[in-house]
């Protein structure tokens, strides 16, 4: 190439936002002229050309490589305790398997909640904290018994604040009742007889009324990372947690990736993917590149939901049949190729091995097309 | 209680609904169908914010540790089921 030719092409090349600030920056602290800035731009254009990969690489395989290896050293079912207060966290191997496989309950589902700058003090950290917790019926009295002979049931409180917060939200709760206060017993009577098996269930009903907090949260840590507080909590939901006035609705976020998908979106759940991909890696002492994970985490959400790495999401969603067959379950795809009377068009890269012909990668991915212009006279 | 506004969001990057030119150039310049575009659900949180209509392209401004920003393309579907 010409070297005119070469400069007007690299006039072509629009570099990412970030070298641009860091060319600028250089330009300042150099104190170059227009012409020398020109000249430096175009050696990184140049520098970052030759950094790019080139078309045809096989970059998922690069990728599967740089992620499996470093994981065949992770610590095997193992438990991660965030604090002395004991949230338990599945970190390490476990973690890492339930992210790509895109599990649809959380082992250990577990939030961060930012406050906003007028509630971020001590005081108020430690009574959201207590707030939020899910309360039951169950959580917050002494005992519960039946009076067969009155069709009753007596729950006996100990926390006398508390009373008023119960029989609400029993009376709320359940239609057909009654419900009366007595020194420290509340009393629930249905308005029609029941028989005992009734009154037994509507016992354990009773018991599972949730009276204040979060449902889904079941315990807080207050965390203190650098001038403002943090709590982590043990279970999770976003979308109420979100709408509490206290909490900074534009950071608080949770490790659940399905839950953030249907509340934040496909974007956003990618961004969890990668971020929670890397940091168990990086919790481990493993250094993983993060276009790595980049890559996995855009497969995963390429068709606007999460797919798992695997024979129910990505793989089995190849389009050839002979290479969903090599992968697992080879005969309930070749059966149902077979009667649905399929076509492999032999454009991926396994099918193209198990037949012995050049592969669609590197160099093999592109074929030579001429022109003839047709012959006249 | 509060309006809940998650385009706000740190981990929502800016999606922006791209204009038939737009729309053109950009298949224009990767070379590519409307298909082949990654794909975001008509009923994703954003999308039903941004109200945008089944085959809308949406560019996806994203925060990138790598490029400090990059731009990303998807296409507005009917969504699928796992």
């Amino acid at each position: 190439m010409s070297e005119e030719l070469q400069t007007s092409y690299l006039d072509k090349i629009q570099l990412p936002k970030k070298m641009i600030e860091e060319i600028e920056k250089v330009r300042k602290e150099k104190k170059l002229n227009k012409s020398e800035k020109k000249k430096f731009e175009d050696e990184v254009k140049r520098q970052y050309l030759k950094a790019k990969f080139e078309p045809g690489e096989a970059v998922g395989i690069v990728t599967a490589q740089s992620v499996s290896e470093p994981a065949t050293q992770m610590t095997m079912r193992t438990f991660h305790f965030a604090g002395t207060a004991g949230i338990r966290v599945a970190y390490g191997l476990p973690r890492l398997i339930e992210i790509f496989d895109a599990k649809k309950v959380t082992e250990t589902p577990m939030m961060t909640i930012y406050l906003r700058k007028e509630f971020d003090n001590a005081k108020n950290v430690k009574k959201i904290a207590e707030s939020i917790i899910n309360k039951k019926v169950l959580n917050l009295i002494g005992k519960i018994s039946l009076d067969l002979s009155e069709n009753t049931i007596e729950i006996v409180i100990i926390d006398k604040k508390r009373v008023e917060m119960i029989v609400k939200s029993i009376k709320e709760n359940f239609k057909n009742v009654l419900v009366k206060i007595k020194t420290n017993k509340i009393v629930v009577s249905p308005k029609v007889e029941l028989g005992i098996k009734e009154l037994q269930k509507l016992k354990e009903k009773v018991l599972q009324t949730h009276v204040y907090g979060i449902e889904g949260i079941s315990n807080t840590l207050v965390r203190r990372e650098g001038d403002e507080w943090i709590l982590n909590t043990m279970g999770s939901n976003l979308e109420k947690v979100l709408l509490m006035n206290e909490v900074d609705e534009k950071r608080t976020i949770t490790n659940d990736i399905h839950e953030v998908m249907k509340i934040l979106g496909v974007e956003a759940a990618r961004n969890i993917i990668m971020k929670e991909a890397l940091k168990t890696l990086q919790e481990q002492g493993l250094d993983v590149d993060i276009r790595h994970i980049m890559l996995i985490s855009d497969i995963m959400t390429l068709r606007g939901n999460i797919r798992s790495i695997g024979r129910y999401g990505v793989a089995g969603a190849k389009t050839s049949i002979l290479t969903r067959a090599a992968f697992e379950e080879t005969i309930k795809h070749l059966v149902k190729a077979s009667v649905r009377k399929d076509v492999d068009n032999l454009e991926g890269i396994f099918e193209n091995v198990m037949i012995g012909q050049v592969i669609p990668s590197g160099t093999g991915m592109f074929d030579l097309i001429a022109k003839f212009e047709e012959e006249e006279k | 209680m509060k309006h809940l506004d998650i385009t706000k969001h740190e981990f929502v990057p800016k999606h922006i609904i791209l204009s038939e030119k737009k729309k053109e150039e950009v298949l224009k310049e990767y070379k590519i169908k409307l298909k082949q575009l990654p794909r975001i659900s008509i009923s994703d949180p954003v999308i039903k914010i941004l109200n945008a209509k089944i085959g809308d392209v949406i560019k996806i401004i994203r925060k990138s540790e790598t490029a400090g920003e990059s731009e990303y393309y998807r296409v507005v579907t009917r969504g699928e089921k796992v």
